[in-house]
């Protein structure tokens, strides 16, 4: 029997569902019910030590609680919803502008491939390290006694030390440019490289400024690799929490500290249901991210 | 754009990204530098006097509250279960992939999602998915089995499975780079001369992507080693070291989170360093016996 399948398989090769199988699986089991699971629960009630099995919509009503009749006043959830919102924002203009420009340096204007590697790879080494470390790295640089409040007192730009520089939005805002532009810079640069030189040669030949062709023929090409970039940053920001919670000294909500701090209390439905609202603004966020794309395409 | 005067915009540029690359590593270097203080230093700048006092203290004393040496063993420990895992199944999908397959389309978008899936929800997912296990099982399985049995959630079940959602996209999207510069004419080539599926893949694909599945693994056990955000909620009642780590980022006030830091960014990059080594050594071995293929595609076609 066992034979038998060893020549099988040394003759036919393992079937492609063998192949695929254990690979999907863990999808399976580690996603997709789970995300599934995360919905059903949503619905469910809790008590304050059990979660109980339900089909209520008290956890969105609550979620969303005063939030109509309140306004102008921004309830609790609009109110982390914005504040997520404006990082997400700085972030993703920030990322973008820098990794576009680095990956345009890299591509079109460092000549030999040897020279392109290593500088790739000095961009790439940081992104293998650990997330927490590059984090407090900034405590020494941005504290109170940090070295750049010591620096700007000493030229005698300021009398007092900066206090907004750490623990506050600036601070999360500059960690997670710090640690996610490298995910921009990838699929930008990827897509610059599969861009033929000939097209730039010819729109130089037919007249066009730097900046034409830049807007006209570079970014058009590297579109693909913009939306990817942007996807990415975005999804990771809309969900963060840790950066959020290190760098702003625990103070600042955003919709995954919210989430985070829900879980830590048990409160599962609630947190359940939040995760639901999140998980639909951010894919409303991609469906509009490659819509835009589209028009400006046909246009 | 070949040869010739470098225009302004590559001086701005080379400028731009001098200052990227100072941006990335300053501060990882500060704290490396801080890690040294003297035993009278404290957090930031001026160094107070040169030693590796905190290390030792770190060493001796580990942090306090936490037992970070077994965090470090846990997470070093997970960290080869999900790279080898994550090496073994985007080798083995990415192969299949080169076909399609019933299911191939959706079960690409699926490792779509879960690269761009917002870490929370993966977490919160899973750690839910294993509570209502654990309420099953209490609640079928017979009283004798349960007595002991507290929860099914744990590092190597729950923690594993959350950090391969992470880990294998990242595999498969590196297989699908390297099957797009595969020369398929060596595979031809061997199948003509009566390889079998299994011969043609131990001794003729095998070898040549080589270096490049060192790469998974690479990607496998740093992203592992330094996951935090679908781990949260996922890994149980130990926690990995980042976890740990980033517990202690308000508590503690002393350098000795530097020395941690330091050490544990030296892990990460002897793992860049020995990779990238053994990839470069494979590809030198592997320059020496490409003549051979090459001849064998000559003689078949």
């Amino acid at each position: 029997m066992l034979d038998k399948l060893t020549t099988y398989i040394n003759e036919r090769g393992l079937p492609t569902w063998v192949q695929v199988g254990p690979f999907a699986l863990v999808f399976f089991l580690f996603l997709i019910v789970p995300v599934m699971l995360t919905v059903m629960v949503s619905f469910w009630n809790y008590t304050e030590y059990e979660i109980v099995p339900d089909f209520t919509t008290r956890n969105y009503v609550e979620a969303f609680d005063n939030c109509l009749s309140g306004l102008p006043t921004l309830c609790t959830t609009l109110k982390t919803y914005v504040t997520t919102m404006r990082m997400t924002a700085m972030v993703w203009v920030i990322t973008l502008v820098l990794g576009f420009a680095i990956a345009y340096f890299l591509a079109f204007h460092v000549r030999s491939l040897q020279v392109q590697i290593v500088l790739f790879l000095i961009c790439t080494i940081p992104f293998w390290t650990s997330n927490v470390i590059r984090m407090i790295s900034w405590i020494p640089l941005l504290g109170r006694n940090g070295m750049v409040n010591q620096s700007l007192v000493a030229a005698g730009i300021t009398r007092e030390p900066i206090e907004w520089l750490l623990f506050s939005e600036f601070s999360v805002v500059l960690a997670l440019v710090h640690l996610y532009t490298f995910f921009m810079i990838v699929p930008i640069f990827n897509s610059m490289m599969r861009i033929d030189r000939s097209l730039i040669e010819a729109a130089y030949d037919a007249g066009a400024s730097g900046w034409q062709t830049l807007w006209n023929v570079v970014i058009p090409l590297s579109k693909p690799g913009i939306v990817i970039g942007s996807i990415f940053v975005i999804t990771i920001v809309m969900g963060d929490f840790i950066t959020v919670g290190v760098m702003g000294g625990q103070q600042i909500a955003s919709v995954g500290k919210m989430i985070n701090t829900q879980m830590g209390a048990l409160q599962f439905p609630p947190a359940a249901a939040h995760s639901v609202i999140l998980l639909l603004s951010v894919l409303g966020i991609i469906w509009a991210l490659t819509r835009i794309v589209d028009i400006r395409k046909e246009l | 754009m070949n040869g010739g005067k470098r225009p302004l915009s590559f001086y701005l540029l080379a400028a731009l990204f001098a200052a990227f690359v100072l941006f990335l590593y300053g501060p990882m270097i500060t704290i490396v530098l801080l890690s040294f203080q003297g035993p009278n230093g404290g957090l930031t700048f001026p160094m107070n006097g040169v030693s590796t006092y905190w290390f030792s203290k770190l060493w001796r004393e580990g942090l306090p509250n936490v037992d970070i040496w077994s965090a470090f063993v846990r997470s070093a420990w997970l960290g080869f279960v999900v790279m080898a895992l994550t090496v073994v199944l985007s080798l083995m999908a990415g192969y299949a992939f080169r076909k399609r397959f019933r299911g191939s389309d959706a079960l690409f978008y699926v490792v779509i999602a879960s690269l761009i899936m917002p870490s929370i929800v993966v977490s919160l997912g899973i750690g839910l998915e294993f509570r209502l296990l654990d309420n099953a099982i209490k609640a079928i399985a017979p009283e004798w089995m349960t007595r002991s049995f507290e929860t099914s959630t744990g590092l190597l079940t729950s923690g594993l499975g959350a950090h391969l959602t992470w880990t294998l996209p990242f595999g498969l999207l590196i297989m699908f780079a390297i099957f797009n510069r595969f020369d398929r004419r060596f595979e031809e080539a061997a199948r003509d001369l009566g390889a079998t599926p299994w011969q043609t893949f131990r001794h003729v694909v095998l070898p040549i992507i080589g270096p490049s599945v060192i790469g998974i693994g690479l990607f496998g056990f740093t992203l592992s080693w330094d996951e935090i955000a679908r781990s949260s909620q996922a890994v149980g009642y130990y926690n990995t070291l980042p976890l740990e780590l980033q517990g202690q980022t308000t508590t503690v006030t002393t350098p000795v989170i530097y020395a941690l830091g330091t050490l544990t960014t030296s892990v990460s990059l002897l793992i860049i360093a020995g990779a990238l080594a053994a990839m470069s050594l494979l590809r030198k071995r592997q320059g020496e016996g490409t003549r051979m293929p090459e001849t064998v595609v000559k003689a078949a076609s």
